[in-house]
């Protein structure tokens, strides 16, 4: 492989890490570091190369295509670079409700890119993707790691605005039902009425 | 703010609890979620955290453990609805082997989201409740996994299963027990079908997602084939307060098969959508119009429990049901995760169904030819011509076809999950199946759903 000869092995000055993630499992169950062996890679290179594939299959005394047959099975393993800011719009039903057809819709005319796609200065990339678990709070955009919840038109417009400067934004982590939390939920005061109670969403 | 808990009057009333309304009734797992500050061990324990893992593993018998949750009658909280107790009773005796207790966090039916919040904001309650599963069926280790989208959710787990293990509360000598409990978290990486059991144990163990013939049963030959128990986050945050409080107090809730409080999930356009604990045996009505300030606009039919379970019309015979595993059963439904999906008028059928096809055929593993070839090939295409204005009356009947001839004959669940909404679709909605093909357009035209 001409790849492994031209960059220097991730795992070699970590075998710490190694170590710690394999002690996480049974002495039978090895072969459960795959999927953290991943994640590893992909965190700090954001996609996963044919050298690191083969990387992991030594680790684990696996063969290169066992290991790529576990990352192509998995949609959040990419195979070939994204974007600085990976942009994931949550696509399925309750998100639609919400508008996240508009706001795919939205992106790929602001970004000039679509789904899979990747800018040209490498800072954006569109994926569509299936229920976040966010169905309450939806429209929900994930960028790499970070949930953006309600992300109305303006607030897209600013989310955008600032990964432009470089500037991440805290999670929206937004709020609704009982986890709004004891007081805010007010649900130790008998809560419910014939409708009109407590107040709307901020 | 008044005590509800304690007053006199209440004491002498046996009658079971159905309702938020029933000033006997407390929110119980979801009390400390929202609370700033409340993933942390320092407020766990202030709030009464792991008390309950100190009696069962000080003063209770494993057998001891099964007995009071079979007492509970808790039945597991991921939507099949099997009876904890009962479940954990599988397990083999004693044999030296490794035995392992797998928490299913991942979380993914459309739909659901009650256990997102509890690994973000209060994820002791979960290991208290491994700790207490792991007990009873004696397993030194317990596994969690954990769906990869859930980044905060897996870095709050990983630091509280960190300050447990520091406090003495994960280990060797388990809160000054003899027990020995660890934890480890395990992440996935955008996988649906890893929900289902036996396909979540093979990802587990470093294989593609793909599931597995049962029998063998998990308690027989489960993870790395030692015996396993698979449980859902919120059966096991429901453990801790059935120790706490007693299986009589769960019992009290309920109807006669549907027992305890459980976390509901609203979505879709209401006022107020969101998670909210009731008393089983309470209705749809309670949770979509009292809690969640009912629908914003016209409403035609809602999901019951997640998108797999089938839609059932927005009518007061539906509505006035209570979310429990019988009623939904009768309606020919069922009352899955009890995320409950409203559908307004104007979304029209066909494209709302198109979307949750879609889910499904993007969620199929490839396995076994129904789901691959019907669910993930030939839906969504019949769907797509649909929606082009290209449907007859016949496709409508090879649609029906297709998914009738789909039920109960693939590997797994998933393809299950996907052709009985779209029945329920077909006998509650024909009319505007038939509109679409008759008029080459769809009923509703509706598109634009986004907020400014």
């Amino acid at each position: 492989m001409v790849e492994l000869d031209t960059i220097p092995p991730f795992f070699a000055d970590k075998q710490e890490l190694v170590g710690e993630i394999l002690g996480r499992y049974p002495e039978v169950g090895k072969r459960s570091a795959v999927m953290p062996l991943l994640w590893e890679v992909q965190r700090a290179e954001r996609y996963i190369s044919e050298a690191r594939i083969n990387e992991i299959a030594e680790i684990l005394d696996l063969h290169a295509t066992e290991v790529k047959g576990v990352m192509s099975f998995y949609s959040e393993y990419h195979g070939e670079p994204v974007g600085k800011y990976h942009l994931q719009v949550c696509s399925t039903l309750s998100c639609s409700l919400a508008g996240s057809d508009q706001l795919y819709d939205y992106l790929v005319e602001k970004l000039g890119i679509v789904n899979g796609e990747t800018d040209e200065e490498g800072r954006f990339s569109i994926q569509k993707v299936e229920c976040l678990g966010s169905c309450g709070t939806g429209p929900v955009l994930q960028v790499n790691d970070v949930y953006y919840e309600r992300v109305s038109r303006s607030r897209c417009d600013s989310l955008l605005e600032a990964l432009k400067k470089d500037e991440m934004p805290e999670a929206w982590r937004e709020r609704g039902g009982d986890n709004e939390g004891e007081t805010k939920a007010g649900f130790l005061r008998n809560p419910v009425s014939n409708g009109g109670a407590g107040e709307g969403e901020g | 703010m008044s005590d509800v808990t304690g007053s006199s009057q209440d004491l002498a009333d046996t009658r079971p609890i159905t309702s938020r309304r029933d000033p006997r009734y407390e929110v119980v797992m979801y009390r400390h979620v929202g609370v700033e500050g409340a993933h942390t061990l320092d407020y766990y324990r202030s709030h009464g955290g792991y008390e309950a893992a100190r009696k069962a593993l000080t003063e209770m018998s494993p057998s001891q453990v099964i007995d009071e949750v079979k007492a509970s009658k808790l039945r597991g909280r991921g939507g099949a609805g099997f009876p904890t107790g009962v479940k954990w009773s599988f397990m083999p005796p004693v044999d030296g082997r490794q035995r392992l207790l797998v928490v299913n966090a991942d979380e993914s039916e459309p739909g659901s989201f009650k256990d997102r919040y509890i690994m973000e904001d209060d994820p002791h309650q979960l290991i208290e409740g491994m700790i207490i599963g792991c007990h009873a069926i004696q397993a030194t280790k317990g596994m969690v996994y954990i769906r990869g989208e859930y980044v905060k959710g897996y870095e709050r787990l990983l630091g509280a299963v960190r300050e447990a293990r520091q406090a003495g509360i994960l280990g060797k000598d388990v809160l000054g027990s003899d027990i020995e409990v660890d934890i480890t978290v395990h992440r996935g990486a955008g996988a649906y079908i890893c929900g289902e059991e036996t396909a979540l144990m093979n990802s587990l163990e470093g294989l593609r997602g793909n599931p597995r013939l049962k029998p063998p049963f998990p308690a027989q030959a489960g993870v790395y084939g030692l015996p396993t128990t698979i449980n859902n986050v919120t059966t096991m945050t429901s453990v801790v307060h059935i120790i706490t409080r007693g299986a009589d107090w769960f019992a009290s809730m309920g109807t006669e098969d549907s027992k305890g409080t459980k976390l509901y999930q609203i979505s879709g356009p209401v006022e107020r959508p969101g998670v909210y604990e009731l008393p089983m045996g309470a209705t749809f009505r309670e949770l979509i119009y009292d809690l969640a300030g009912g629908p914003r606009e016209p409403a035609k039919g809602f999901f019951p429990g997640g998108s797999s379970t089938p839609p059932l019309p927005w009518k007061d015979e539906y509505l006035d049901l209570t979310m429990t595993y019988d009623a939904m059963a009768k309606a020919g439904s069922m009352l899955g995760t009890g995320g409950v999906i409203v559908i307004p008028k104007e979304k029209d059928i066909v494209s709302a169904m198109y979307n949750v096809v879609r889910f499904y055929a993007h969620e199929s593993c490839g396995k076994c030819t129904p789901c691959r070839e019907g669910i993930a090939t030939w839906l969504p295409k019949m769907y797509q011509k649909l929606l082009a204005g290209l449907g007859t009356r016949e496709d409508l009947t090879l649609m029906e076809d297709m998914v009738r001839n789909t039920r109960g004959t693939a590997f797994c669940p998933l393809a299950d999950a996907c052709a009985m909404p779209v029945q329920a679709s077909f006998k509650w909605f024909r009319d505007e199946y038939e509109y679409i093909v008759d008029n080459g357009r769809p009923m509703y035209t509706k598109s634009d759903w986004w907020q400014a």
